[in-house]
């Protein structure tokens, strides 16, 4: 019995990891295995990495491909009177932090506020929560970000920025909605019913039994989801928003460096994103140390 | 052991259930039953597995809703309504086969909560009625322990002393000692028989039959639904009047 709850951790996160959100909940945890890796992997990893380098080379070279590295410098930082200003890259990439940043603290709460009314057991407060949560699911971000900026922003009147921003929360807010849920769900239901026998009342038990044993369930996910905010963030370029994706194409027209620009591009997402996994990953051995001493 | 307050029992019973009715789809689980306690009164429910017992305890403080009679616990009684919900949760204490202890509080703070969450009471005043009462379990030097450093029988200990923080009028026990290793009944059992001579109005389903004799006041036996007898313990251990509590009887003490 000891070991019950701790047993019950494990499947319960192994429950989570739902087909549909299978792929976004594997990525993150994905660097760090590097980690543990023996030195037979770390060996097939650089032949395969060098292979793909060679690759990439050789069928740049048979393009006749004019690799031109030097001149992606002034993109990222640009020395003007010996103080260092940031290039145009840097200043995309801002505003991509800055959007998600908005996003995820949208997101966060709009997700929790939906995984609690679905879970409600008033039927009008679930149908309201599946309705969101499917609608935003099953349609194309694409299209959900031109509604949002044609339609929904020019009623209520926000801005493009705004309307970048609101239409990535609510995206990801569906998605963390449901991992949220399913993290309250895998907490045992003998909790609940201790708690309601003392007794708490509906609110004091969420806040005070069930989120804190949910909260380290959902971490692993979530992480998923704060990457794909910064991923998915590349969609306001099409409503004209400077980020990172939309710098980068600016300037690959400029000036057909168009392998410098796209790869320097990948180099930054996957900077902050694994980034971001590896905060996720300390915070989420914090949880898990502290929960079971 | 004698009952501390006979006369509370003909005044107003502690716990009334009448003609309850209980369905899961369309299993009858409970099948009209009847049931009144007395204050001080302690009553043991047992009978096979599958014939309602679970059932019945867990809807006198509504964690089962029943579908049809009444339930009243101290004259409060259980409506649908979240109020009348939480006052006779008020006054009911439970006890699970599982413990369910918090895992992320310590037994201390598991004790303290509710407490000051519920009955508006200081951190202070919490902190020394749980102490109290870890005591009264004979741990109190697990206190500041996390429930997973504990064994079963500990966390059974502490699961009744939070309860207990809560100074119900009535309590609670679903097989209290069914997922114990069997060193460890004995001192649950003896804290439960302490509460029961402290003059605590319980309601134990258990298949302690040794514990049933020594404790309680009245036997309930429960098969298919229905209550097959209420009787005191000597008459029901002795000669019961049942054919179905007779076979209980020789299937559970023969072994």
């Amino acid at each position: 019995m000891v070991s019950g709850p701790i047993k019950n951790d494990m499947s319960s996160k192994s429950r989570l990891a739902s087909p549909e959100a299978g792929a976004e909940i594997a990525a993150p945890t994905a660097p760090l295995r590097l980690q543990a890796a023996k030195w037979p992997d770390l060996l097939a990893f650089a032949i395969f990495l060098g292979l793909l380098i060679l690759l990439v080379l050789r069928g740049a070279s048979a393009m006749d491909y004019n690799w031109q590295w030097t001149r992606m410098m002034p993109y990222i930082v640009r020395n003007v009177d010996g103080q260092l200003i940031p290039g145009l890259l840097l200043k995309g990439l801002r505003v991509t932090l800055e959007i998600s940043f908005f996003a995820m603290l949208i997101a966060l709460p709009l997700g929790l506020a939906t995984a609690l009314l679905n879970l409600s057991k008033r039927p009008v407060s679930v149908f309201i929560a599946r309705l969101y949560i499917e609608l935003i699911r099953n349609t194309p971000i694409l299209l959900q970000i031109l509604i949002f900026y044609f339609i929904v922003a020019k009623v209520i009147g926000i801005d493009r920025w705004w309307a970048g921003v609101l239409t990535l929360a609510l995206y990801e807010g569906a998605f963390a909605a449901e991992i949220i849920r399913g993290a309250i769900l895998a907490v045992s239901r003998g909790q609940w019913e201790a708690a309601a026998s003392l007794p708490l009342g509906r609110i004091d038990t969420y806040r005070f039994i069930v989120l804190p044993q949910a909260l380290p369930l959902m971490v692993p996910p979530l992480t998923g989801v704060l990457v794909n905010v910064v991923k998915h963030s590349s969609i306001v370029s099409v409503i004209a928003i400077f980020d990172l994706t939309n710098e980068g194409r600016s300037i690959a027209t400029d000036t057909f460096m168009s392998f410098e620009v796209w790869l320097t591009v990948a180099a930054l997402y996957l900077i902050v994103t694994v980034s971001l996994s590896l905060v996720a990953a300390w915070l989420e051995r914090k949880l898990e140390h502290g929960s079971s001493t | 052991m004698n009952r501390p307050e006979n006369d509370m029992l003909q005044s107003s019973p502690a716990i009334e259930m009448i003609d309850v009715h209980k369905w899961f789809g369309n299993f009858h689980a409970l099948k009209g039953v009847t049931l009144s306690v007395g204050a001080g009164e302690r009553v043991v429910i047992c009978g096979p597995s599958g014939s309602g017992k679970s059932t019945l305890i867990r809807s006198i403080n509504g964690l089962e809703p029943h579908d049809a009679g009444r339930i009243t616990v101290n004259g409060f009684t259980l409506t649908e309504n979240q109020r009348d919900l939480f006052a006779v949760r008020r006054e009911v204490g439970m006890v699970f086969q599982q413990f369910n202890l918090f895992p992320h509080l310590t037994v201390l703070e598991n004790c303290v909560l509710a407490q000051t969450r519920s009955r508006g009471r200081t951190r202070e005043e919490a902190e020394s009625i749980a102490m109290e009462y870890l005591h009264r379990v004979r741990i109190p030097e697990q206190a500041g322990k996390y429930p997973a450093r504990l064994s079963g029988g500990q966390q059974q200990r502490v699961a009744i002393a939070r309860s207990l923080c809560m100074q119900p009028k009535v309590m609670l026990f679903d097989e209290p000692t069914s997922a114990l290793d069997p060193e460890m009944i004995s001192e649950v059992l003896d804290v439960m028989t302490d509460l029961a001579s402290s003059g605590m109005t319980m309601v134990c389903v258990t298949h302690e039959m040794g514990f049933a004799r020594r404790v309680a006041d009245r036997i309930v036996f429960m098969d298919e639904g229905i209550i097959v007898e209420d009787d005191v313990p000597s008459r029901f251990f002795e000669s019961p009047t049942s054919a179905r509590a007779r076979q209980f009887l020789s299937q559970i003490l023969a072994h």
